[in-house]
């Protein structure tokens, strides 16, 4: 009773949430409504007795996935009239792709046939006495674990791709290196001069203005160096 | 009596008596630990602190709540009225809804899930989101400033926070809070993992925006940060939200490195002490290591911080994480688990 109550609740929400991102004017209202559609989502896995895949879900998307989206699109200046001039001229395309796809999909799911054991299998995926995070753990790594390491390098590689596309080291920027700082030492950057009386400062063996960005080369050059 | 708690409506009246058994000390905890966290900074700053309300000042907390009622909230022109009055409020309720999961003693707790840890790193996680909207919604640069510096930093240090629970975890053998302080029975996880511990805890100040990783308030820079807007009890509620995370944090600290109720060794004088003393006790000590710290160093700067998170402990713990899978494996150490 109380968990049927509980579906329709967590449900209703989510598909209205579901609505309201695709139909809010305020792109941030947007990702609070798909925020909102997460948390639904989490409580129907947990209804499902899925509470590993629940609290993942929450963890990954909610915690970090949309948190990095809400950063940016708040971020975004984004022109409301511009937008919805760009809705009316574009939506008969979006229209044409989204009705293909549909298509696609009918003609896919319609075409699908299960092998007649199938049914017997979907009732109980996991033994009842083993606790998901266990029977998840058992495939992934145990049975899968070439595959499983596998889809990680794919992501490893795509994560170095887009650090090497879009790291650009400027020689102008000063940057801090913080062992090049522990490593100095009184001898490299300071000096003891005698000074006469109305005779000015004598030159130092160090050069005091900053060295001009081509700085990387000599370790001890950098005197001025930010602390 | 028991025959009234077994009828549906006595479960709802226990688990209501259960929260506010939980709830109520929480709040009086996090009342007192502003008085304490005044009356240590004192101490180190030489001062005396709060001591004219009551004896000692010990009634000051009150008289901050009083006042806090007392003035008005200020909404300012331009702000987004309905997120900027939730703002606060999912804060509070974040750092509430996690103490479900906390065990105080074997078995004492409202809900015993099988993914305890789980469910406390995943509200941990939502913390940063009572903070962004609060700066979004506000309308003001300096707070959206606070918001973005939380967002960021908050998401950094969780990945190696994840990692050193991730560690545990494998020595332990299951994510049920209860099951890892038990695990502790012979020796707290803070002694053969002691370099996690202190990686956790110093991420457990940066998760928690506490000095010296407290950028998202930044005063000398960006006034008051994400909260510079609010007033009255929209502010009392981020600092209670502030607070009642610190004590947070201090019994995961305590849960997954110093034993949770365990007494220290077990043996005869510390065993007097019933189980929920000792994880009150810790949780203590390590809101006074908060405290101590905020009190003792200066504030990083931004770059710094972002390096300590991503270039200093996520190899870190990584490393320690492979090589505590390693030593379990080699010496056939590896729990078992559940399966």
């Amino acid at each position: 009773m109380i968990t049927m109550i509980a579906f329709y609740v967590f449900a209703a929400i989510l598909v209205a949430s579901a609505t309201l991102v695709v139909s809010a004017r305020n792109p941030v209202h947007s990702v609070l409504f798909l925020i909102l559609a997460f948390f639904n989502a989490a409580g129907l896995f947990l209804l499902n007795g899925a509470e590993f895949l629940a609290m993942i879900l929450v963890i990954v998307y909610v915690g970090a996935v949309a948190v990095l989206f809400l950063f940016v699109v708040m971020m975004l200046d984004v022109n409301f009239v511009e937008l919805r001039e760009g809705v009316q001229r574009y939506a008969p395309i979006g229209a044409t792709v989204g009705l293909v796809l549909f298509v696609e999909l009918l003609m896919v799911i319609g075409g699908w046939r299960f092998a007649p054991a199938m049914s017997t299998l979907r009732a109980s995926p996991t033994q009842a006495n083993v606790q998901n995070t266990a029977a998840l753990g058992d495939v992934l790594y145990t049975h899968n674990v070439l595959l499983f390491q596998l889809a990680g390098l794919v992501l490893l590689v795509a994560m170095i791709g887009a650090i090497v596309l879009t790291l650009r080291d400027r020689s102008v920027s000063r940057r801090q290196v913080i062992a090049r700082q522990v490593a100095r030492s009184a001898a490299l950057s300071l000096e003891m001069v005698p000074m006469a009386l109305n005779a000015g400062t004598p030159a130092t063996s160090f050069r005091r203005p900053l060295p001009a960005p081509v700085a990387h080369e000599a370790p001890v050059a950098h005197h001025g160096e930010e602390h | 009596m028991a025959e009234f708690f077994a009828t549906p409506i006595g479960v709802l009246v226990l688990l209501v008596l259960e929260a506010l058994a939980i709830l109520v000390p929480l709040l009086i905890g996090v009342a007192y630990a502003t008085y304490a966290e005044r009356k240590i900074l004192a101490a180190i700053q030489l001062r005396k602190g709060p001591n004219v309300v009551g004896w000692f000042g010990l009634l000051q907390a009150f008289a901050d709540a009083g006042k806090m009622l007392m003035k008005e909230t200020i909404i300012p022109t331009g702000a987004n009225r309905v997120l900027f009055l939730l703002a606060p409020m999912i804060t509070f309720t974040l750092a509430m809804i996690a103490w479900a999961v906390i065990p105080v003693n074997d078995g004492w707790a409202v809900a015993k899930i099988n993914v305890g840890v789980l469910y406390l790193f995943a509200i941990s996680s939502l913390g940063v989101y009572g903070i962004i909207i609060a700066g979004w919604a506000s309308n003001s640069k300096y707070a959206f400033l606070g918001a973005l510096r939380s967002a960021a930093q908050m998401v950094s240090y969780e990945v190696s926070i994840g990692f050193v629970i991730v560690s545990v975890l494998l020595c332990v053998g299951s994510l049920n809070l209860n099951d890892i302080v038990l695990a502790q029975r012979h020796i707290w996880f803070c002694i053969p993992l002691l370099p996690m511990f202190v990686v956790f805890f110093i991420s457990a100040l940066a998760e928690t925006n506490r000095s010296p990783f407290d950028l998202p308030e930044g005063e000398s820079e960006i006034v008051a940060g994400f909260f510079v807007e609010y007033s009255a009890m929209a502010f009392a509620l981020f600092f209670l939200g502030e607070y009642a995370n610190m004590f947070l944090m201090s019994a995961m600290t305590s849960i997954l490195f110093l034993g949770g109720w365990l007494a220290p060794f077990g043996i005869a004088p510390f065993t007097w002490l019933p189980g929920p003393i000792w994880f009150i006790l810790k949780i203590m000590l390590c809101m006074f290591v908060f405290i101590w710290v905020r009190g003792t160093f200066p504030r990083y700067r931004y770059d710094q911080l972002m390096r300590l998170g991503w270039k200093v402990f996520l190899p870190l713990s990584l490393f320690w994480l492979v090589l505590t899978a390693g030593f379990l494996m080699a010496t056939g150490w590896l729990p078992q688990g559940a399966a």
